[in-house]
């Protein structure tokens, strides 16, 4: 993610964040937060699909697995970033609230943005996974080798 | 002949009113919330995100609760809402090797890398009815382990080093798309995994039992099965680069099958592939061994006449919505129609019983 020399890497990975948050958890830090920035709307939060992927026999050739929802957002801050948002599902305001979070990461207030909205956001999925892996580990079998009975 | 009739109107009314009134139940129950199917019924949910062909579980959840628990209605449902939305684009295949698996079991290799991981399954549960689930839903929480995160390569990829499995052949960037095009046949390998991964999971299980059974024989072993979240990826036009749009939960199951070698391939295992959103396990198993009975004629095996061999019967009977559409609307008026048989019949009855009294009379 990061350090791979990739100079969208940063960016890809906070969007990635937004993408994947819950939208009510988005919804309560950016409230918690107050931001309200001067912005432009230059794309409508607009519900979709993407059609999902995957490879046969997970390697092989692309096949179409199914749609699934997403809505999508651009606005240009008053003192002229530009920020996209796409998320899954249909949260309107959280394709909003996840444009103007692109645009203000490119501003000076980025550390405090970051701090504010992505961390917490990266937080709470870390945490999620977390559990449920150790859920995962806890069913994990552990064989052993009965004595056998003859000589 | 054609005659348009009109009327009806009220007892339609009355009839959808009705239908919400018995969709709602006895009043003096609380009424099931979106949330609660969502949280409680989400192999329901499951099912109908697959066949319906969209990943949302609100939707599907939402689906469900208005089409009374009838699954197919559901499904109808989302496919209906799926046609509404513009089409941002494609993704990148998932990677499905770096699943965060809550599920991962093979039934080839005891010691895998990884390990067994049996995750929430019914399987070792003894199918006698819990009655304490009808007094309170009070469940302890599930026991945890810290571990550090560790891979769990494919299965798969072990035989691969070995060439003791058949590779997987590279194919088009972009799928064909069924949903953009008709179904043509032959239908190739992604067109038909497809048609699979949304077909009726009792037609797919039944085809693949059918195999188990004898006809297309091809012995499968599970590889793998392997359950969990899965980051979808997309590039973003605007931003020229490509970013994780959300996260998918799948259930993937790759089968190792027995082959003797053909005129074309050497003796080696083949394999056979399902993948399905949402945990879906008997999907997923049954799509593979129907995948794999499918892929005769690549392989260089005979046409035993076998019904799962036969693309053009499974694939063109495996959408439930196109099945229950066709099969239903027979139950819509039919009077015209209908008067004109019972015409027909009612002539040629008077024909045949004519020719009996005549042959009589002589």
């Amino acid at each position: 993610m990061d350090g791979s020399g990739d100079p969208n890497a940063a960016r890809k990975a906070w969007l990635s964040v937004l993408a994947k948050a819950q939208a009510a958890d988005v919804a309560a830090l950016w409230a918690e937060a107050g931001y309200a920035p001067d912005h432009e709307v230059l794309r409508a939060p607009e519900i979709g699909a993407v059609m999902v992927r995957g490879r046969a026999g997970a390697v092989g050739a692309p096949f179409n697995l199914g749609e699934m929802t997403v809505t999508r957002c651009s606005v240009r801050l008053a003192s002229g970033e530009v920020g996209h948002g796409y998320v899954q599902g249909r949260g309107k305001d959280h394709a909003m609230q996840a444009a103007l979070t692109d645009a203000l990461m490119q501003t000076a207030d980025a550390v405090a943005v970051e701090n504010a909205i992505v961390t917490p956001l990266r937080n709470a999925a870390e945490a999620r996974r977390t559990t449920r892996a150790a859920k995962a580990a806890a069913t994990k079998v552990d064989f052993f080798t009965m004595v056998r009975g003859e000589d | 002949m054609y005659v348009a009739v009109k009327g009806g109107e009220k007892a339609i009314d009355a009839a959808h009113a009705w239908l919400a009134e018995e969709r709602r139940g006895p009043e003096d129950v609380a009424e099931l919330s979106v949330d609660q199917i969502k949280g409680q019924l989400k192999l329901a949910v499951n099912r109908v995100m697959a066949e319906g062909s969209l990943y949302d579980p609100d939707l599907a959840a939402l689906a469900i609760k208005q089409a009374r628990g009838d699954l197919i209605e559901a499904i109808f449902l989302i496919r209906a809402y799926r046609t509404t939305l513009p089409r941002f684009g494609g993704s990148e295949p998932v990677d499905t090797e770096a699943m965060a698996c809550d599920r991962r079991v093979s039934a080839t290799f005891k010691d895998a890398p990884g390990g067994q991981v049996l995750g929430p399954t019914f399987d070792y549960t003894h199918r006698l009815l819990d009655f304490k689930l009808a007094a309170d839903g009070e469940v302890p929480s599930a026991p945890e382990r810290a571990e550090a995160p560790e891979t769990k390569p494919h299965i798969m990829s072990f035989l691969d080093r070995e060439d003791l499995i058949q590779p997987e052949p590279e194919g088009a960037e972009t799928p064909p798309d069924l949903t953009r095009e008709p179904l043509e046949l032959p239908a190739a390998r992604p067109l038909r995994l497809q048609s699979l991964t949304r077909g009726d999971e009792g037609f797919i299980l039944g085809m693949a039992y059918s195999t188990q059974r004898g006809y297309a024989r091809n012995h499968a072993f599970v590889a793998e099965l392997r359950i969990g979240a899965c980051a979808v990826e997309m590039g973003i036009p605007e931003l020229g680069f490509a970013i994780e749009l959300g996260e998918v939960e799948l259930t993937e199951c790759e089968t190792v099958n027995q082959f003797q070698g053909s005129k074309t391939e050497p003796p080696q295992f083949t394999r056979g592939y399902g993948l399905v959103f949402g945990m879906c396990e008997r999907k997923a198993i049954s799509m593979a061994l129907v995948d794999r009975a499918l892929r005769w004629k690549e392989l260089g095996e005979d046409n035993v006449g076998a019904p799962a061999q036969d693309e053009e019967f499974v694939l063109y009977h495996a959408d439930n919505i196109q099945a229950t559409g066709f099969l239903e609307h027979i139950k819509l008026p039919h009077y015209v129609d209908f008067q004109s048989e019972l015409e027909l019949i009612r002539k040629l009855r008077r024909e045949a019983m004519g020719q009996v009294r005549q042959e009589a009379a002589e």
